[in-house]
């Protein structure tokens, strides 16, 4: 196999511009009766019960799903420009998100009917909280040495073990976890785990927060004992999640929240700068819009090839590597460029309080949802070295 | 290598490489020979004369088409002056004046030249680091006049030439133009930065093809080459190195193909259309500078050798950051128009596209 990487030349329909024009309004609105700052990350809570509910009732949740469970059917290119508004903007997206991205789409494939029926209109609605149970103390990034235990018992099964890292936890209804049916056998190292839905009420789980260093609380231990979980929460084959994993990805990994994360971050360096900046002022900025110009066309590619079918696991890697790198710096590439700014220049506080923020989390950019060595190992198995 | 693509005319220009401008091949001539027979085939595909109009002599393809094959033209280091000449056709057709049935070059390339037609007709000024100035015939020169912009066909046997051995070895020169008459001179409405920003589309498209090219090669060394008795690519640091080199691939492909795209569509160059030219120009030239340095890591000592390919596709992606405005230009006016735009109306020009 010889390295083909393939970048199709996507432009979003005139449909996603119409939508967008609507986002931005929505979005407008809710800046303006106080829902949240998007010029102060650190500050409020990233999620919002109520915002989350309003989201759902424009139907920007689920928007890609059939229409019977909630959804409305619309492409995943529209789904783009409603994550890329909402990110930039620094929306609290936080209560829905998961459960839109990834939880959503694993339930749509290999859910039973009658829970697909139950819990995916609730999700459209902006009503659900999910978290991603993958990470345990001693299974981070090789998540097939996942070793929480799920023992098979009349008409279910009990978890006994814990989950860490788990995002949201603390605020979620319900968790995608994956727990250990079997032993590992020698041929195949990663059989012997499977997919569950768990209801995170379930008597038995304990939710012990963790603090991150830069003061927010996002994730959580999650602690399972004897916590029960019903056979139809069973999600695809038993021992055999493996096997799942799965063009999702692909979508976690190329969405422009890859690179937008601190957005805040150029729009306060560019009212730093002002109308006319120096030359090396000017040099800097210049470079940044390059670079992320250069890596939302590659997002938009990406989406656009997978709406079409197509199957860009590489491409999808390569986003969020080069993104997450790219995000990772900017907070210090920005301080830099702002180092001879006059001290008095208006928007001063901001952006020192912005830098501060975002240079707090830039080295979490690198491990969330994949890590850099993780994904250039999957780069380098799609180029053939594996 | 993509073997085959939605587009004839790139399809047509990869058979002519393969068979006449095979970079092995190329690399151990011992003189020039193979130059003839490459030309002649590819000017009777039509290809140095695509963006000429039929009625100007030329084949009348599409932006498109000529950007397509540009690309292809990167993936063969390709060492004669199709870019060029699609330049300098395009340049004269625009202006109305017929394209001679020669190999051509386009002036100036570096920002700061100037080249003007003075009122008794004939030239002043001269034009650095021309590429191909000591092969090509005929010069398509943009020049100003006391009544604006003016387009000028000038025999390159009427100039003198300043041969400049740049990083690449295409035939630079520096032109001097002082007191040369052109065959011919018409007034054009294509102005410096339109000259400028579609030659640095060309340059970002030729770099991108030759970063493919890169990779492809390295990847297969890495999984030929024993060192430890092991595949050197089977090592996770040379793994990690090639993830980077892809990313790189991965960028310069994307953005120089996103503003081939844009430039083939726009009426003029606006900010939209300014943000993907540029930024073609700037994010290759950085692709083609980490990634000539980490395809040289893989190769070794072999890869620094002239006998060996890789320095066709590295030298020429190096030097083809300098043509057409280099990427620090092109990011402080880049940085000069979205500082001028102001915050607000930042998101919304990077969302346009």
């Amino acid at each position: 196999m010889t390295a083909n990487l393939q970048f199709d030349q996507i432009r979003l329909p005139p449909e996603c511009e119409a939508l967008r024009e609507d986002v931005r309004a929505f979005l407008a609105e809710e800046i303006a009766a106080g829902t949240f700052d998007p010029y102060r990350p650190g500050h409020g809570d990233s999620h919002s019960r109520e915002f989350s509910r309003r989201v759902g009732a424009k139907g920007w949740i689920g928007m890609t799903w059939p229409k019977k469970y909630g959804g409305r059917e619309r492409s995943f290119l529209e789904r783009y420009v409603v994550t890329e508004e909402f990110r930039v903007a620094n929306a609290p997206v936080r209560l829905h998100f998961v459960a839109d991205r990834q939880s959503g789409p694993v339930l749509l494939k290999y859910a039973p009917e009658h829970v697909k029926q139950d819990i995916l209109p609730r999700i459209c609605r902006g009503e659900l909280c999910f978290v991603i149970g993958m990470s345990e103390p001693n299974s981070g990034s090789d998540l097939f040495a996942a070793n929480t235990k799920a023992t098979k018992v009349d008409g279910g099964f009990r978890i006994n073990g814990s989950k860490i890292w788990t995002s949201n936890a603390h605020i979620a209804d319900y968790m995608l976890g994956l727990f250990r049916t079997s032993a590992p056998t020698k041929e195949n190292r990663r059989h012997g785990l499977t997919q569950f839905l768990v209801d995170m009420k379930t008597p038995g789980i304990t939710v012990n927060p963790i603090y991150q260093m830069s003061g927010q609380h996002d994730f959580n231990e999650v602690v399972f004992d004897d916590a029960f979980v019903p056979d139809d929460h069973v999600l695809g084959e038993i021992d055999g999640a493996w096997k799942q994993a799965t063009s999702e990805l692909a979508y976690e990994r190329s969405g422009p929240e890859r690179f937008l994360e601190t957005f805040y971050v150029m729009l306060e360096l560019i009212r730093a700068l002002g109308p006319e900046p120096d030359l090396r002022g000017a040099e800097g900025l210049g470079r940044l819009v390059a670079q992320l110009h250069t890596l939302r066309r590659m997002s938009v590619s990406v989406a656009g090839m997978l709406r079409a079918g197509k199957e860009p696991v590489v491409e999808g890697s390569l986003v969020k590597d080069l993104g997450t790198i790219w995000e990772q710096k900017l907070p210090h590439r920005v301080r830099e460029l702002t180092a001879f700014v006059a001290p008095e220049t208006g928007n001063r506080e901001t952006l020192d309080e912005q830098l501060a923020f975002a240079t707090m989390i830039a080295p979490k950019l690198t491990i969330q949802g994949g890590t850099t060595e993780i994904l250039r190992g999957i780069i380098a198995r799609g180029l053939g070295l594996r | 290598m993509a073997e085959g693509s939605d587009n004839l005319v790139a399809d047509a220009a990869a058979r002519i490489f393969a068979d006449l401008a095979d970079p092995q091949i190329v690399n151990r001539a011992k003189d020039g020979g193979w130059k003839a027979p490459l030309w002649t085939a590819l000017t009777e595909a039509g290809l140095p004369l695509a963006w000429v109009p039929d009625a100007l002599g030329g084949s009348g393809a599409t932006i498109h088409d000529g950007f397509a094959v540009l690309g292809v033209a990167g993936r063969h280091a390709l060492a004669v002056p199709l870019a060029e000449t699609l330049l300098a056709g395009w340049l004269l057709a625009r202006a109305g004046i017929a394209a001679p049935a020669t190999a051509m070059t386009v002036a100036p390339v570096r920002l700061h030249d100037r080249v003007t037609l003075r009122a008794d007709g004939t030239l002043g000024g001269s034009a650095a680091a021309v590429p191909f100035a000591v092969e090509a015939e005929h010069v398509a020169v943009l020049a100003d006049s006391a009544n604006g912009p003016v387009v000028a066909l000038v025999a390159t046997r009427d100039c003198r030439l300043t041969p400049r051995h740049g990083i690449a070895d295409d035939g630079g020169a520096t032109i001097a133009f002082d007191g040369v008459t052109p065959l011919k001179h018409a007034p054009t409405t294509i102005d410096r930065d339109a000259l400028m920003l579609t030659g640095s589309v060309a340059r970002a498209l030729q770099t991108a093809g030759a970063l493919e090219a890169i990779l492809t090669m390295s990847v297969a060394y890495a999984n030929e080459r024993v060192a430890f008795e092991r595949k050197i690519g089977k090592f996770q640091a040379v793994q990690q190195n090639l993830a980077r080199l892809a990313g790189e691939v991965a960028a310069a492909l994307a953005v120089s193909g996103s503003a081939a795209d844009a430039l083939a569509q726009a009426g003029e160059i606006d900010d939209a259309v300014f943000l993907e030219a540029a930024s073609a120009k700037i994010r290759c030239a950085e692709a083609a500078q980490e990634g000539a340095a980490i395809a040289h890591q893989v190769f070794g000592a072999i890869g620094f050798t002239k006998e060996h390919v890789l320095h066709r596709f590295t030298l020429r992606m190096l030097a083809w950051r300098d043509d057409f405005g280099n990427e620090s230009h092109w990011a402080a006016e880049l940085g000069r128009r979205v500082a001028a735009r102001g915050a607000d109306d930042f998101w919304p020009l990077v969302a346009s596209r």
